[in-house]
């Protein structure tokens, strides 16, 4: 018998995912903060991608890809609103409004022909080939995380050996942007 | 040109522009400089405590009775991270606290230097937030923001981590009011509309079995709130319960009250939140404390919650109707709208929840915190009612440890005013007490403050007492000494085939020689008959008092809802115990 355990989640409830975008303060630890809080409270983070958006204003964006029941997911909005260097949460859905990229350099060292195939398969995407030597190339490719995720894996037999994401950033289509609550 | 200052005195010049008047604290290497800046500031009275875990529950005792913030001053490492657990406590208990901790210089920062550690690092997960300040012209409006993010919203604690390089660096001084408040985090109100108010006005008319169950929210949210809640009750006519942390905002005596809910909550207060048709719930946050089971919690009820965190909603509990805001607030706006709705709704509304209350008499008769009393043996509930009886014409404030004494003093010492009740809840900090009660002292000299404390408990922070002589504090520590952590041994007995693993504490000091040592006052009462008498001599002491009161070794704490169960299924008492009410699931649970 187990007799640390604190409780037993009895209801079951299916997990979303969604992606959660932070405006901040860029200020020491503010990352520290957020990252924290969703350790903290065993929030799930799938990517993170974080840099400064506004340098006058001296504000961040932080874009999570993270997975939940929707109350956690509730709380995780909620819980992130309260951070004092936060000035406002968003929660983007992942359906045909949000508009969503990943960027990954992806490195392949083979033979010429394998090579070729590569960037073949590359082709698919946006890409763009950024060094080539005789016996490597290094792509970059913009798409959605499921295709890169694709790719990666249809590269690993063609001799990837070095792969860097970004993790996911989003936007929302048309004219509109998001404004707190 | 303005004058400049030191970081050293622009700490001081904030600390008064901010009203303070005491701090608490422990001096440190790198927080001497400040420390040498306390002779030119003689309207603020530091406390010096023996332990930094003192410093922070004091400091939590002055701020929890007062109304006001606590301010703790310690050095870097050690300092800061003994002052950790007090933190957590506050934040986990919305206590507003200023730790204001000494770093080591700037330059020196992540060498691994002496009496350096990560200190807003550490800190980061229990302060609402928390400042490194590096640059000296930031040093005075941090300080006023930390007074303010303490303050405003849900209170909670907040650090200051001051290098010692810029404690000696000059820079401009900037008051408060000079300061921008652009944070609309901080000033929460009532946020919801009319409509919400109507719908909760709505609940409150159609419902036949409602009930009230109110938090510490209500205390933190000011006496006005506390009026309102009273104010509620009596417009309704409802029956009102209240978590550990709100007690005291409705008086414990009254007719509709029906005492703490919770684990250790009475029968009718329980049941009537598992049966109820409506629950409101005023600034309580549906702890595991309270909820027991969660799919079993109150499944008929529709429930109204009112919480100044948005982020208490629908967290362990799924409401029908938020009302985001200060208690103080909403119940204007609920009060006002209802009497203006439902004039003399208390008369006309009698039949329709008479059988509500017949119902809740009912369980009532159960006379659940009852308990078989001996002319042997003091009965430790026997000696809260006596205390609570000895004491009860006196504005009284009351400290506790974590365990059992504590759960005895919340059901059977009542409390008919705010602030009057200071103990751990959220963290359940044993050594809480003794401390907190020398902060009460200091914020109020003049008023009886009884720590009830167990032996275990109160040997964590007992250097405090040395803190309580010097600076003449007559607190009174009484003791409820049944040789066991007497919690731990009651969930052994129940759960754990009476294994006591190492729950009983052998060579315990001898508490009236150790009181003596400390230069107070020692008492001990063994038999039933003598407790009285010894009561009365504590009270007549005007020194601090370590009362050694010996009870029954092996008393249990009852009613109990046992984990994994809900509200309705509460063991009453050795009785049920045997009758084996607890689930081979449930004695996993805590």
């Amino acid at each position: 018998m187990v007799k640390s355990a604190y409780s037993f989640a009895t209801k079951k409830e299916k997990s979303e995912n969604h992606i959660i975008v932070v405006w901040v303060d860029n200020e020491a630890g503010v990352l520290a903060r957020v990252v924290g809080l969703f350790s903290g409270r065993g929030y799930n983070i799938d990517s993170l991608a974080v840099a400064e958006v506004d340098k006058k204003k001296n504000i961040s964006r932080i874009t999570i890809a993270t997975s939940g029941t929707p109350q956690v997911l509730q709380q995780i909005r909620l819980q992130l609103g309260k951070l004092v260097p936060v000035h406002k949460v968003a929660d983007f859905p992942i359906n045909k409004k949000t508009l969503m990229r990943e960027m990954a350099l992806l490195k392949v060292v083979s033979s010429k022909p394998q090579l070729e195939k590569a960037k073949k398969l590359c082709q698919k995407y946006k890409y763009t080939l950024l060094d080539k030597t005789e016996k490597s190339f290094v792509f970059e490719v913009s798409a959605l995380k499921k295709e890169i995720d694709d790719l990666i894996k249809k590269l690993q037999p063609l001799g990837l050996v070095s792969a860097s994401r970004t993790g996911v950033v989003a936007m929302t289509k048309g004219s509109e942007i998001y404004k707190q609550h | 040109m303005a004058n400049l200052m030191t970081g050293a005195e622009i700490v001081f010049k904030a600390l008064e522009d901010q009203g303070v008047k005491h701090i608490f604290g422990y001096p440190g290497g790198a927080v001497l400089p400040i420390y040498d800046e306390l002779k030119n500031h003689k309207n603020i009275k530091h406390i010096l405590v023996r332990h930094e875990q003192g410093a922070g529950h004091a400091a939590e005792g002055y701020a929890r009775s007062s109304g006001k913030p606590g301010v703790i001053l310690v050095t870097s490492g050690p300092g800061a991270t003994n002052a950790v657990t007090a933190l957590t406590d506050a934040y986990m208990d919305s206590v507003p606290l200023v730790c204001i901790t000494g770093q080591v210089p700037t330059h020196l920062i992540g060498t691994d230097a002496f009496q350096e550690c990560d200190t807003t690092g550490i800190t980061r997960p229990c302060t609402k937030h928390n400042w490194l300040v590096k640059d000296i012209n930031k040093l005075s409006s941090v300080m006023h923001k930390a007074f303010e993010v303490a303050t405003t919203g849900r209170p909670g604690p907040v650090l200051i981590d001051i290098p010692k390089d810029i404690q000696f660096q000059k820079g401009k001084y900037i008051k408060p009011k000079a300061l921008k408040n652009n944070n609309s985090k901080t000033k929460i109100r009532f946020n919801g509309q009319d409509k919400d108010i109507e719908a909760a006005v709505e609940l409150i008319k159609k419902s036949s079995k409602p009930i009230i169950y109110t938090g510490g929210g209500v205390i933190n949210s000011g006496p006005g709130a506390t009026q309102l809640v009273r104010e509620l009750v009596s417009l309704t006519g409802f029956p009102i319960t209240s978590t550990l942390q709100g007690l005291g905002a409705f008086p414990g005596n009254d007719q509709q009250f029906l005492g703490m809910l919770g684990m250790h909550g009475t029968y009718e207060a329980n049941n009537a939140m598992h049966d109820c048709d409506l629950m409101i719930n005023i600034g309580a946050r549906f702890d595991d404390r309270i909820t027991g089971k969660i799919d079993e919690f109150s499944p008929k009820s529709k429930k109204i919650h009112i919480d100044i965190d948005p982020s208490s909603i629908n967290k362990n509990i799924k409401v029908d109707l938020a009302l985001v805001g200060d208690v103080k607030f909403v119940l204007e706006e609920l009060v006002s709208v209802f009497k203006q709705k439902h004039p003399n709704f208390e008369n006309s509304n009698k039949q329709k929840i008479a059988a509500w209350w017949n119902q809740i008499g009912n369980w009532r008769k159960k006379n659940s915190l009852s308990y078989i009393n001996s002319k042997e043996v003091i009965k430790p509930q026997f000696a809260v009612q006596r205390l609570y009886e000895l004491t009860k014409a006196q504005d009284v404030f009351i400290t506790t440890e974590v365990g059992q004494h504590q759960m005895w003093a919340a059901q059977h010492y009542k409390f008919d005013k705010p602030n009057r009740w200071m103990t751990s809840g959220g963290l359940g900090t044993m050594g809480y007490g003794l401390p907190a009660a020398v902060g009460v002292q200091v914020a109020n000299p003049d008023k009886l403050v009884i720590d009830i404390a167990g032996e275990a408990s109160v040997l964590m922070t007992m250097q405090e007492m040395s803190t309580a002589v010097q600076y003449k504090l007559p607190i009174k520590i009484f003791i409820l000494n049944n040789e066991y952590m007497g919690m731990v041994r009651q969930w052994q007995e129940l759960l754990h085939e009476k294994n006591y693993s190492e729950s009983y504490t052998a060579a315990l000091p001898d508490f009236v020689k150790l009181a003596e040592a400390y230069g107070c006052v020692g008492i001990r009462a063994k038999k039933p008959d003598e407790l009285d008498e010894k009561i009365a001599e504590m009270l007549s002491v005007n020194k601090p008092v370590i009362f050694d009161c010996v009870v029954d070794k092996t008393e249990n704490c009852y009613p109990m809802i046992p984990s994994g169960k809900p509200h309705n299924q509460m063991l009453l008492g050795k009785q049920d115990e045997e009758k084996d009410k607890i689930s081979e699931e449930g004695k996993v649970l805590v």
